[in-house]
């Protein structure tokens, strides 16, 4: 069972690191524009025409 | 990028729209500039990279971004190198259609609550799935295999994980609740902190007394289901919200104001005073109430009388705010301002109007109202019983707390709002707007359907009755003098000859007509005095023009507000629904009945005023019935806010679109019929959901009273109730809101 003085902490921060993740791309507005985000990724903006 | 408009055809290119000076719209700190607006038309990948390059290509301009969700473009600059009104136009000639907003307004809408929400919610997820790894395995041992020790720091990691995300993630319904028991009531939020309250507080007891049972995983996934049904509610609302911003952005038209010594400033329309003169171009709209000092020529009512005839004004006539101008440009004194003009008596009147909507309650507020005082006296019953019956105060308060924990409104929170957003979704696709969370069971609720003519029932613009009279040669050379003028008969003219070119050096006579050169011929087209007609006045009263080539004959072009395609099968479509169908209009009796006899309506009034309107309205509801309001004018603008629901063409004054329910786009009427079979479902199925949670809520109450809830019970019955009901919500349609079977369902008799 000592395994789990291990175990528990590192799964712990593995979800902390979601949720981290999910805190920072609310705070930089990534759910701002869901539509816009969508269709952007089809935009051949870093192309030279 | 030739084309105007959406590159991929989503949405037709938007005409230019006079917005007049933005300047007075940038927001300036320091040396930024900043420019709202709200663009109209945009729906692809294309219209971001064409609006975009189209802005950033403005000289001194340094970020435009547009956001697609809410249809704002923001651009960016530093110091005044870039005159605001090249970006307005700018975006205009890629084809959209752009209004600036009001920078203050654009602040207010800033949504903070949103994403607080958003954080609550991925905290308390976290919270919920990271302590149920912990729980489940507590769970699986059954106290047989788990020695003591392993079981408290199970315990142990639990309260550390749970205690502190409930008291983030739980902030929204404790600041709610503590705001109305403060003012001495209580709501939903009420029994949802104390349910979260008594779970941590009794469980970290339990666990200092290395107890079997803790509810940390409840009080997560508590917070966690109710903070998902707060957070679709409350974008439902933003959408509503904004919608409203934006509508109030078209609003904010600048007006030209003539000074004393004949300069023109730009100025907003509320700095517009009585006695101040301003002037009119051709296709901008009277932002106050006023007299025409100087000019002449013809004007649009339609949108305050629902007169479908344009009218010639000269000096001396009064100019109703949200006339437009159709020749130009014209000098007018203001006679009131922008508190106190026509628009302003008719926001009031939507006002008082819409305090009496305020009455209708949501089925989710009625069960709300139910479920607070049932939930704790059955709380307060176990206690007592459990007390009389003989067992200990611990074990009392134990099965009080489950009772309240299992009861939680997870199922009831999530009912209303997931319907109300997967229905209004689908709705959104097909074109069709709802503004509000509750227009739905509204609209499922109406008896009667109260149709406004001109711009509803019909499409608002004359259309060319005998193009077939004329030669191609006519047709060609009035349709090539029509193409300057913005005058809807010319647009008519255009409409029916199709594609071409304008002719060059035509001159327009103020109030007459239009006069240039095809070849060599000389190409007159006006009225019937300027074209030189002699003899007697035509025997009916049509609209009309005429035109004459070189020395011809003159040739009479005859025009009438045509009806919608589908008018008639969409009123046999409502009146199959059980609706009953009237139209009420503020155009003469003639072309009332006229209207009236091609759809098959025999219940109509004509020149009928804004009041009567909503007197008639009133009077409906008076008799019993639920007024569903279809219009589109100024003066439809108090009914739509006075009846039960309303709903408003896309093609709309701003005013009767923020007071509507439910926008709908497109040239059919079959949308009206289709989004009241949409809101009668959506209704179903919310009370599918609260006959669910109220079934499993009148199963589980009883098990809890009886001490048989544990913690692995209490976290299966919340998370399937919560899921059946989210499952409900989201279960097809049959296909039945689907693009082309919609139109489909509307042209079947019933159901």
């Amino acid at each position: 069972m000592t395994g789990l003085l291990i175990l528990i902490p590192i799964a712990l921060a593995l979800g902390g690191l979601g949720l981290a993740a999910f805190l920072w791309s609310v705070r930089s507005g990534q759910f701002d524009d869901p539509d816009g985000a969508a269709h952007r990724i089809l935009l051949d903006d870093d192309l030279d025409d | 990028m030739s084309a105007a408009g959406c590159p991929s055809g989503l949405a037709p290119a938007e005409e230019a729209a006079g917005v007049g000076d933005v300047a007075p719209f940038v927001r300036a700190s320091g040396d930024a500039r900043e420019l709202a607006l709200k663009v109209t038309g945009a729906r692809c990948a294309g219209c971001i990279g064409k609006i975009e390059s189209a802005v950033g290509g403005v000289d001194g301009v340094e970020t435009a971004r547009l956001n697609l969700t809410t249809g704002r473009l923001v651009a960016r600059w530093t110091g005044d190198v870039v005159d605001p009104n090249t970006v307005v136009s700018a975006v205009a000639h890629a084809g959209y259609r752009a209004a600036p907003f009001d920078p203050e307004a654009a602040a207010r809408d800033d949504d903070a609550y949103g994403r607080l929400l958003l954080r609550c919610m991925g905290v308390a997820g976290f919270a919920a799935a990271n302590v149920m790894l912990l729980s489940v395995s507590v769970w699986a041992a059954a106290g047989s295999d788990m020695g003591e020790a392993t079981r408290a720091l199970m315990h142990w990691a639990s309260a550390a994980i749970v205690l502190p995300a409930a008291a983030y993630a739980g902030r929204p319904f404790f600041r709610s609740a503590f705001n109305a028991l403060k003012a001495g009531s209580a709501n939903m939020d009420v029994p949802i902190s104390l349910a979260v309250f008594l779970a941590c507080g009794l469980s970290v007891f339990e666990t200092l007394r290395h107890g079997p049972e803790v509810y940390f995983d409840a009080a997560a996934m508590l917070l966690f289901f109710l903070l998902i049904g707060r957070w679709l509610d409350h974008r439902l609302r933003q959408r509503a919200r904004s919608a409203a911003t934006d509508l109030l952005a078209l609003q904010t038209v600048a007006a030209r104001r003539l000074e004393t010594d004949d300069s023109v400033t730009s100025v907003s329309a509320r700095d517009l005073l009585p006695g101040d003169r301003f002037v009119l171009h051709a296709g901008e709209r009277a932002p106050v109430d006023g007299v025409v000092e100087a000019g002449a020529g013809d004007a649009d009512l339609s949108l305050v009388t629902g007169e479908t005839a344009p009218v010639s004004i000269r000096p001396g006539s009064t100019l109703h705010s949200g006339c437009v101008a159709l020749t130009g440009p014209i000098t007018v004194t203001a006679t009131a301002d922008a508190e106190t003009s026509l628009v302003a008596d008719l926001a009031r009147l939507i006002e008082s109007a819409e305090q009496g909507k305020s009455r209708y309650r949501q089925i989710a507020d009625r069960a709300a109202g139910l479920y607070v005082p049932v939930v704790h006296s059955l709380a307060f019953a176990t206690i007592a019983g459990w007390l009389l019956l003989g067992a200990g105060p611990r074990e009392a308060i134990m099965n009080a707390v489950a009772v309240l924990i299992i009861t939680c409104p997870c199922a009831l929170g999530l009912a209303a709002p997931a319907v109300q957003i997967v229905a209004s979704g689908r709705l959104f696709k097909t074109g069709v707007l709802v503004k509000t969370g509750d227009a739905l069971e509204r609209l499922a609720s109406a008896t009667a359907v109260v149709f406004d003519k001109t711009g509803t029932l019909t499409s608002g613009k004359p259309a060319l009755l005998n193009a077939g009279a004329l030669t191609a040669e006519e047709l060609n050379a009035s349709a090539a003098l029509a193409r300057t003028s913005r005058h809807p008969l010319s647009r008519a003219i255009v409409d029916a000859a199709g594609p071409g070119l304008a002719a060059e050096d035509v001159e327009e006579a103020s109030g007459g007509g239009l006069s240039g050169h095809i070849g060599d011929a000389t190409v007159l087209l006006g009225s019937r005095a300027f074209v030189g007609v002699d003899g007697p006045d035509a025997e009916d009263d049509s609209l009309e023009t005429w035109v004459r080539i070189g020395g011809g004959d003159a040739k009479r072009l005859v025009f009438a507000d045509a009806v919608r395609q589908d008018a008639r099968a969409a009123v046999n479509d409502l009146r199959a629904l059980g609706l009953r169908v009237l139209m009420l209009t503020g155009d003469r009796r003639a072309p009332a009945a006229r209207v009236a006899a091609e759809i098959g309506l025999d219940e109509w009034r004509s020149e009928v005023s804004p009041q009567e309107k909503s007197g008639i309205i009133e009077a409906l509801n008076a008799e019993g019935e639920r007024v569903l309001m279809v219009g589109d004018g100024l003066n439809d603008a108090p009914a739509l806010a006075g009846a039960a629901v309303s709903m408003t063409p896309g093609s709309a004054v701003d005013i009767a679109q923020t007071a509507a329910d439910v926008v709908y786009q497109g040239d059919r009427l079959a949308p009206v019929a289709r989004t009241i079979r949409a809101g009668r479902a959506a209704k179903a199925r919310m009370l599918q959901n609260f006959a669910f949670a109220a079934f499993y809520n009148a199963v589980a109450a009883p098990l809890a009273m009886a001490g048989h809830v544990t913690p692995l019970i209490a976290a299966l019955a919340m998370s399937g109730s919560s899921l059946v009901v989210t499952l409900n919500a989201l279960r097809p349609e049959g296909g039945r809101l689907a693009g082309p079977g919609a139109r489909q369902t509307a042209l079947q008799p019933a159901e």
